[in-house]
């Protein structure tokens, strides 16, 4: 067996490039297979099929019964192909799906997520990444319990690592439930439970090793399906199929139609609708309770009053707006106030897609930035990749190939955005309702795309529209006039990123639970039959809740992982900086420096989300600001109030600072 | 083969300026191309290249490109700066 191990190492270029080019005419056959009648969902299910069948293949013949396997991939991950690992790794559901459109609606303020998620690398890089490979233990909560002495930070450090990756779990697991449902038309449950088995079936038997391997083969096929539908679109418009480049020209023609737009009197007619719109809701706020019961007995007096013949669409038409009815008054006037913004937004001209600071201040959208940035460094799945190379010099090449890797997706991301906007204003808008294109009418059934005729003219207005953030990436290829074998192939693309960072998460979670609460402070003496057994035990169970707590469709849990980049700055990343640069940091200032850091973050998270806190105007999503900066002072002073630390970790910190030799690990 | 105790304390403490340099240098140019790019915003879109006004550019693609090369300049810095104080990993 380890003659076969080592000959795939040495093979590891050759054999993904036969994996590429096999995918690549995969996907010719099912195009030929669809010109010669293949039925849609017939194409939806045999992508399905072979992407989680290969995956599952990778994940099974990668078992091991080997510690360092299964925690670190032994580590002899090349950091070219630990770089593509931490690519799918990193790359969520979020950024597959939701990135382009978030740009789409927010225009430059929503760079603030390609800077942060990217900028980010450049801190791991130079404060984390090489000494924690040095380190070279299995797990960030290890590296807390040998710096800051035993196991209070070791604590502390397992449940930050279980609050962030959790919540970040849920929404990738919600992320398969969805994609499932929609291009298999099979239920959200069952989407959720198919697509748990595809995560456990790479995890379970061989650890970090079949992780690592899964998510290379995720990530070719997540970038694949990625650049494959604006090239094509790029090729349309401009006439050179290099959408990054070309982009330029289309945000000039985004702003003069913008400009048009604004100046056109039907437009400006459907804005002063929505002010009577707005003035409406508004009134109901104002009458509140009574306006609450009143709604309410008006809807259930809607549904009695229906003929008995009425068809039965329209019959549960009416029953969805009841079942979606506020259940309190209170939880009407938050619904009704967000309802009221929305159409008070919907009353002014289109600001320019281009110009700053237009829907997000220039505060808040640095604030975003740095919290992203902070954040993205201090997140144990990413992280603990760092492991799984062989050496500090691996470790600091393999950042640089993560983030290129990433970047590749991220730099494609605003021109997604800039043809799908172009696309929109262009050829969609100005257009008599009867003749939309089909992409609108199939996405709107399923919900990203909704339009309604306020001003009764037949023609679409821009303010008559509104399109999800989910539905720029989805139905780019329909725009593009592609075939549905490329629609599925972005739906595969959109399945890789969500399993690969789900893998990851759930990893990180069982291995805190088994590798650190377990072994570390449990039962230390356990022999490593028992400690795998445990860790994959560990590892269903954790999959099967998360799963459980993604079928109720939370919609706190796209907010809830917002907030997670947040704890994790404020909580995990001064803790482990000061640990390897600052000689003097002691237990007693990272405990403190944890604690505060964390609480404060979270103190301002609820205080401004829910009993309207506000210091400078920050916004919730950007609550780390403040706890950042808390937890590296309180570290600083609380160190050196209580005297420093000892002699012995002073030569740890030494140990890891340097390449050379061995890291002398203390624990208590 | 040098054991860790081998490297005199004065090749490590230089070593480690060299680090700070290149970890100074590397933070500064990530904090132009994020924080003082997106400040001055408003003033460097009024340059426009090839239809992308500059300030625009450097949020969506440009500091992408400048943190890759960060990052890749600091790994093949320090790896030649390991060799150099003669701290770089033994082989195995």
């Amino acid at each position: 067996m380890a003659n076969g191990k080592s000959s795939f190492l040495d093979n590891l270029g050759k054999i993904y490039a036969m994996y590429t080019v096999g995918f690549i005419i995969f996907v010719i056959g099912l195009g030929i297979g669809e010109k010669m009648g293949m039925s849609n969902s017939a194409i939806g299910y045999t992508y399905m099929i072979i992407t989680i069948g290969l995956y599952a293949v990778i994940g099974i013949s990668s078992r091991t019964a080997k510690v360092s396997e299964y925690y670190v991939a032994g580590r002899s991950v090349p950091a070219f192909f630990n770089g593509m690992a931490t690519g799918s790794d990193w790359m969520s559901a979020a950024s597959f799906i939701g990135m382009a459109g978030t740009i789409f609606g927010l225009g430059y303020d929503g760079l603030a997520y390609i800077m942060g998620w990217t900028g980010g690398y450049v801190l791991l890089a130079v404060f984390l990444g090489p000494y924690l490979r040095k380190f070279g233990q299995y797990t960030i909560p290890d590296f807390l319990g040998a710096r800051y002495g035993g196991g209070a930070a070791r604590s502390i450090g397992i449940l930050a690592a279980i609050v962030a990756s959790f919540t970040y779990l849920i929404a990738q697991v919600t992320g398969v439930g969805i994609i499932m449902s929609r291009f298999l038309a099979i239920d959200f449950q069952i989407g959720v439970f198919v697509g748990l088995a595809g995560i456990l079936v790479c995890s379970m038997l061989g650890g970090m090793k079949a992780v690592t391997w899964t998510q290379v083969a995720q990530y070719i096929i997540l970038i694949i399906a990625y650049l494959v539908p604006v090239t094509v679109m790029s090729y349309n418009a401009t006439g050179i199929p290099v959408s990054e480049v070309m982009y330029g020209q289309v945000l000039q023609k985004i702003d003069a139609k913008e400009k048009v737009i604004n100046a056109d009197p039907k437009e400006i007619e459907v804005m002063g609708l929505w002010k009577v719109e707005a003035d409406k809701i508004d009134a109901d706020i104002k009458a509140l309770p009574g306006s609450f019961d009143t709604k309410k007995q008006a809807l259930n007096d809607k549904l009695a009053a229906l003929p008995a013949d009425a068809p039965a669409a329209e019959k549960e038409k009416i029953q969805k707006s009841i079942t979606a009815f506020p259940k309190t008054p209170a939880e009407a006037k938050e619904k009704w106030e967000a309802a009221k913004k929305a159409a008070m937004d919907k009353t002014k001209p289109i600001k320019p897609y281009l110009q700053p600071f237009a829907r997000l201040d220039m505060l808040n959208m640095l604030a975003l930035t740095f919290c992203l940035m902070v954040g993205t460094a201090g997140l144990p799945h990413i992280l603990m990749r760092y492991y799984t190379v062989p050496s500090v010099k691996d470790a600091r090449i393999s950042v640089g190939w993560s983030l290129f890797f990433i970047f590749l997706l991220y730099f494609t991301a605003p021109a997604y955005a800039a043809f799908a906007r172009n696309e929109v204003l262009s050829n969609v808008i100005g257009l008599p309702i009867a003749q939309l294109p089909a992409w609108m009418a199939n996405w709107g059934k399923v919900g990203l795309v909704s339009f309604k005729d306020l001003n009764a003219d037949g023609i679409l207005q821009f303010y008559e529209l509104t399109i999800g953030a989910d539905a720029i990436v989805l139905a780019t290829p329909e725009i593009a006039g592609l075939p549905y074998v490329v629609s599925g192939l972005v739906a595969a693309g959109g399945l890789a990123a969500a399993l690969s960072t789900a893998d990851g998460l759930l990893l990180t979670i069982s291995n805190a639970l088994s590798h650190d609460l377990y072994y570390k402070m449990i039962n230390p003496h356990a022999s490593i039959v028992k400690r795998l057994t445990i860790s994959r035990i560990l590892l269903v169970i954790v999959a099967i809740i998360s799963a459980y707590v993604a079928t109720f469709k939370l919609t706190i849990i796209v907010e809830l992982v917002a907030w997670a980049f947040s704890i994790a700055a404020a909580s995990f990343f001064p803790a482990l900086v000061m640990g390897i640069w600052d000689k003097k940091a002691n237990k007693a200032g990272a405990l403190a420096g944890m604690w505060l850091g964390f609480s404060l973050c979270l103190f301002y998270m609820i205080g401004s989300r829910f009993y309207g806190l506000n210091w400078f105007g920050v916004k919730t999503i950007s609550s780390g600001l403040f706890g950042i900066p808390l937890g590296f002072i309180t570290i600083y002073v609380v160190s050196r109030l209580t005297g420093g630390a000892p002699k012995d970790i002073q030569d740890f910190v030494e140990s890891v600072r340097i390449p050379r030799g061995a890291a002398v690990a203390h624990e208590e | 083969m040098k054991e860790l105790q081998e490297v005199s304390k004065e090749q490590r403490a230089l070593y480690w300026k060299k680090n700070v340099r290149l970890t100074t240098f590397t933070l500064i140019i990530w904090f132009i191309v994020t924080y003082v790019c997106a400040f001055f915003v408003k003033e460097l879109n009024t340059i426009v290249i090839f239809g992308f006004p500059f300030g625009y550019y450097m949020g969506a693609q440009g500091s992408l490109i400048v943190f890759v090369w960060l990052i890749f300049n600091y790994a093949f810095k320090m790896n030649k700066y390991d060799k150099e104080f003669g701290v770089e990993e033994e082989e195995k």
